[in-house]
């Protein structure tokens, strides 16, 4: 997500003058975030796909309509969300307003999980494949609202405004979504590192 | 002032976005300077945040991008004989 915003413009100028094999070059930075975009929304890896793919078409045949006062990326996750939702309606056979429109709980215990061997958890712990899949795992169990904001904030690394901008929510709602999600992982996640890499004081050699 | 934990982990998530005003930053840093829970609820959260913008954790499926631009390919091809893309609905 590094492109200059420049040659984005002059990129879609000339897709829509004509060049339209430009926009394989155009869409390469965000196949990544549109994927996971989706993945945050309908949980399936296949449904991901496939819906990451319409989204992608879309972009493509509506592209004349993207204004250049929104940044491309921005753009392009909406799209990506509407996408994911259309989704999920479809699967739940429920009335549009049911999924979309739920709110933070005002109450709720989102204190983070003391711990006091963290920094006796050795590097290594960071790269195990166990952890990763238990934050993959994690954070699909995060209720919608609080995913779909931690997804599109640290996972494909937007800011705030965008983030808040793509979900059509306020920047307050973010900060508010994002703290719980975080929070709620940290919890998740603690207890795992605690039992899967028990502290090893003192220990200098290397495990053979 | 001196902070109790409790108020640094209301702040925690801003903290790390680096979005809390400098007063309160001055503060939260203090408090971390004594406060070892504190450091590593901090440290770890911090972690599990790295951990999820690595790109191996949330893998795309294998083939994912092959896939994508030949479905794209097939929808240039087809639009070629039609007007520039965008243009009507």
């Amino acid at each position: 997500m590094q492109t200059n915003n420049t040659d984005e413009a002059g990129l879609i100028a000339r897709i829509l003058a004509g060049e339209k094999e430009l926009f394989h070059e155009l869409i390469g930075p965000y196949e990544r975030m549109v994927y996971l975009t989706l993945f945050s929304i309908v949980k399936n890896e296949a449904e991901a796909e496939d819906g990451a793919q319409e989204a992608v078409i879309s972009a493509y045949r509506h592209l004349g309509s993207f204004r250049g006062d929104a940044k491309f990326s921005t753009w392009l996750t909406t799209i990506a969300i509407n996408e994911g939702r259309k989704r999920l309606r479809k699967a739940k056979g429920r009335a549009e307003d049911s999924i979309d429109e739920q709110i933070e709980e005002l109450e709720g215990d989102y204190t983070p999980a003391p711990l006091t061997d963290w920094r006796e958890i050795p590097l290594e712990a960071l790269e195990r494949k166990e952890l990763r899949e238990a934050l993959r795992v994690a954070v699909t169990e995060l209720p919608d609202i609080y995913r779909q904001v931690f997804a599109l904030r640290d996972l494909e690394e937007m800011n705030i405004e965008e983030t808040a901008e793509a979900l059509g929510i306020t920047t307050s709602a973010v900060k508010v979504r994002l703290h719980r999600a975080r929070i709620m992982l940290q919890k998740r996640l603690v207890p795992f590192l605690k039992t899967t890499a028990p502290a090893r004081k003192g220990f200098f050699g290397r495990a053979l | 002032m001196k902070l109790e934990c409790k108020h640094v982990w209301e702040h925690i998530s801003e903290y790390i976005d680096g979005s809390v005003d400098a007063k309160l930053r001055e503060d939260i840093e203090r408090h971390l300077e004594h406060c070892e829970i504190c450091s590593a609820i901090l440290d770890s959260t911090r972690n599990i945040l790295v951990l999820t913008a690595d790109d191996r954790t949330f893998e795309l499926p294998v083939g994912y991008s092959k896939r994508l631009h030949e479905r794209l390919k097939e929808e240039i091809a087809k639009s070629k004989a039609e007007p520039p893309p965008g243009g009507a609905e």
